[in-house]
């Protein structure tokens, strides 16, 4: 079975990379990563005129290790998005693992064994979301929910209402520290290496090249003899791995473990992902651009966070991005396919709609009139 | 694969899993009455009219929403903003009242109803004519309306003392024997139930989420109907919102906080097929009842209050995998 597979593995290594249409498909996507370069000066310009303590190295350091986390799990997710899965767990995951480390903390366990068990526990988490998306092929969407409350609610089941605290200066140093002599926290050196090493299987591998065949057409990359289930299983297992691994991060990060550690974290990686160019629909999607996105993301909160926006707030934000990302090439795409005819019909709807979005915030700001004269 | 293949030759067994395949909801009554048995066992008291009646009224606010999601879910869709939608509905009615306490509580449920569609409208729109993929689209919106939600409170909030009295027995007050609130939840179901099996308009959700492409060729608009029953979806979060400031007495930045995931829960517990065409109203009215039972059940059973989300979490694994287990059994003995 392992030569036979290893075999046909070999097979179509050479068939993927023969066919790889490689320079259409790099140039037609370097295009949404120049324009996430392009948001990203655009941001830094605008945030640099507006506050004065953007630029500040100490700022911008501390700041940094605030996302290292989502872009851990967002590596992984990366992955599964591609193949046109979705892993909503991520986050539920993080808490149960540092929840168990923090609870074998309080127990009086050695930190580091701790840790290690947090990490075999995420691990297990991961496999069991693979062992039913890959063998007992239920949609990914509707196992990951189930896990999402099923992790979620273990983590509260170690912890109950206590917290784990007092960990020791070595452990914290993986989310608090710095690399000898420099500002760089050690938490963004780990994700950059990671990202490489991810970025590396994806775009460098025969690996990488079956995510793609897996989100394009699934059934066609089975009758060509590859494992798609064994591939699912590794990379959800992969996916529970790097949320326990971002769990740590968190856990160290704060210097303590609360069940409800990293709560809702699952739709900020899917956002980084997604606003990176990775088709959630499976088959695209590039390495650099979910980086460069979360690093977009990351300056916007910063920014916004500097000018005094609450981080709820800051979530309009974010989400416009994220719809516009796709909503404006889509339109733009529509109006030079339509030579711009005139009709009257959609004209007349189009106003429809906008006088009651214009009536929508009349009264939005109507009724809130009070509440901004009291505070 | 089934459809293509009548059984033939079938045994006594798979008679009865051809049956219990064809009225999907067999599995999920068995797993209630299953559990029902079992927490009696263990504790009478679940079993009386009034433990009966506290968890209609908890899962009242959730079948209503769940009918809305259930319409987007069938057309291949989700709409994960029902939360978002619920918080910022929520608090703009529960000002509304506060600033007019003698308001009359028709106009405000009208109110939340109209304010609920406008926000479901909006995702509506981006998905039909922007050709944004529901779940971005919804995403997005989860996170905009929970931004102004922070936007428009400024981070304060309704407390009880805040509401006129009538506003707060819209809920929970018993005229007709029940709490309104269960009657309201029964009244949208029954109107969804007539909506989706006996309108055209209903069938045709059903057509746009079977076969998107076949629906467009029988001359179905797509885009109308898509974009209907995120309008519905927004409307039904609407409703609930106002429910939900009700029956809580209160409007908080964070109210239905995650609330998504449980409607969609309750859609796919129910029987609703994440890729479309496949759900019908009694499914999601008993994979509502299932969650609120869980909930209510491990309490009784006296599980520490610690444990129950992770019993709930299994619980729907439990379930879903038991519903794809019976599938399979039954596609392996007619295929």
């Amino acid at each position: 079975m392992t030569q036979s597979s290893a075999l046909v593995e070999g097979k179509s290594q050479t068939l993927i990379n023969e066919a790889a249409p490689r320079q259409p498909f790099l140039a037609r996507f370097q295009r949404w990563e120049w324009i996430l370069v392009g948001l990203i000066i655009l941001v830094v310009i605008l945030n640099t005129r507006l506050s004065p303590y953007f630029l500040n190295a100490l700022n911008l350091s501390r700041t940094s290790s605030d996302f290292m986390e989502i872009g851990i799990m967002m590596l992984p997710m990366v992955f599964i998005i591609i193949t046109g899965n979705i892993d909503l767990s991520v986050a539920s995951n993080m808490g149960m693992s540092a929840s168990l480390m923090g609870l074998l903390h309080n127990m009086g366990v050695n930190i580091w064994l701790a840790a290690l068990a947090g990490l075999a526990l995420g691990t297990l988490g991961g496999m069991l979301n693979g062992y039913l998306v890959a063998r007992v092929k239920l949609p990914s969407l509707v196992v990951t929910l189930g896990t999402y409350a099923f992790y979620r609610g273990i983590a509260y089941g170690f912890l109950g209402d206590q917290a784990a605290r007092d960990y020791p200066a070595a452990f914290t140093y993986l989310g608090q520290g710095r690399v000898l002599g420099t500002l760089i926290p050690f938490s963004v050196v780990l994700f950059l290496v990671l990202a490489v090493g991810f970025g590396l299987v994806l775009h460098r591998t025969a690996f990488g090249r079956y995510l793609y065949a897996i989100g394009n057409n699934e059934n066609a990359t089975i009758y060509s003899g590859v494992p798609v289930a064994k591939i699912k299983l590794i990379l959800f297992t992969l996916s529970g791995f790097m949320a326990a691994l971002a769990g740590l991060i968190l856990a160290a990060r704060f210097g303590s473990t609360r069940p409800d550690i990293g709560t809702g974290l699952e739709l900020s990686v899917i956002t980084a992902a997604v606003l990176g160019g990775v088709e959630i629909n499976g088959g695209n999607g590039t390495m650099l651009g979910a980086a460069l996105s979360l690093l977009l993301i990351g300056l916007m909160r910063f920014g916004m966070g500097l000018l005094n926006i609450q981080g709820q707030v800051q979530g309009v934000a974010i989400g416009l991005l994220l719809i516009l990302s796709i909503l404006l090439p889509n339109l733009a795409r529509n109006l030079s396919v339509r030579n711009l005819k005139f009709k009257r019909q959609p004209v007349a709807v189009a106003i429809l709609f906008l006088a009651v979005f214009v009536l929508f915030f009349i009264f939005f700001y109507w009724s809130r009139a009070p509440i901004v004269a009291a505070s | 694969m089934t459809a293509q293949n009548p059984p033939v030759n079938r045994s006594s067994f798979s008679t009865v899993l051809w049956t219990l395949a064809r009225f999907r909801e067999a599995g999920i009554t068995l797993f209630i009455l299953i559990l029902v048995v079992a927490v009696t066992i263990r504790n009478p008291a679940f079993l009386t009219a009034d433990n009966f009646q506290d968890i209609l009224l908890n899962i009242s606010i959730l079948a209503i929403v769940a009918l809305g999601q259930t319409m987007v879910i069938v057309t291949h869709g989700i709409d994960l903003s029902v939360s978002s939608t619920i918080g910022l509905v929520a608090m703009m009615v529960a000002f509304v009242v506060k600033q007019n306490q003698d308001i009359s509580i028709v106009l405000v449920v009208l109110l939340g109803m109209a304010l609920g569609a406008v926000l479901g409208s909006f995702n509506g729109l981006i998905i039909t004519h922007g050709k944004v993929p529901p779940i971005i689209a919804t995403l997005g919106t989860l996170s905009i309306y929970r931004g102004l939600v922070f936007y428009y409170s400024q981070g304060t909030w309704i407390n009880s003392f805040e509401l006129p009295k009538s506003f707060k027995l819209l809920s929970k007050g018993t005229p007709l024997g029940l709490p309104n609130m269960v009657i309201i939840a029964i009244v949208v179901a029954v109107i969804v139930y007539y909506f989706l099996n006996y309108t055209r308009t209903g069938r045709e959700i059903y057509a746009v989420g079977s076969n998107p492409d076949a629906a467009q060729f029988a001359g179905i608009r797509k885009d109308r109907i898509i974009f209907l029953v995120y309008l519905l979806s927004g409307l039904a979060a609407g409703l609930a919102a106002v429910l939900w400031a009700s029956r809580f007495e209160s409007a908080q930045t964070n109210t239905a906080l995650g609330f998504e995931l449980q409607t969609v829960a309750a859609s796919v517990v129910g029987g609703v097929s994440i890729s479309g065409g496949v759900g019908t109203v009694p499914g999601v009215l008993l994979g509502a009842l299932l969650l609120g039972i869980i909930q209510n059940a491990l309490t009784i059973v006296g599980i520490s209050p610690f444990w129950q989300l992770a019993a709930q979490g299994l619980l729907i694994l439990l379930a879903v995998v038991t519903d794809k287990w019976i599938l399979s059994r039954v596609e392996r003995r007619t295929a």
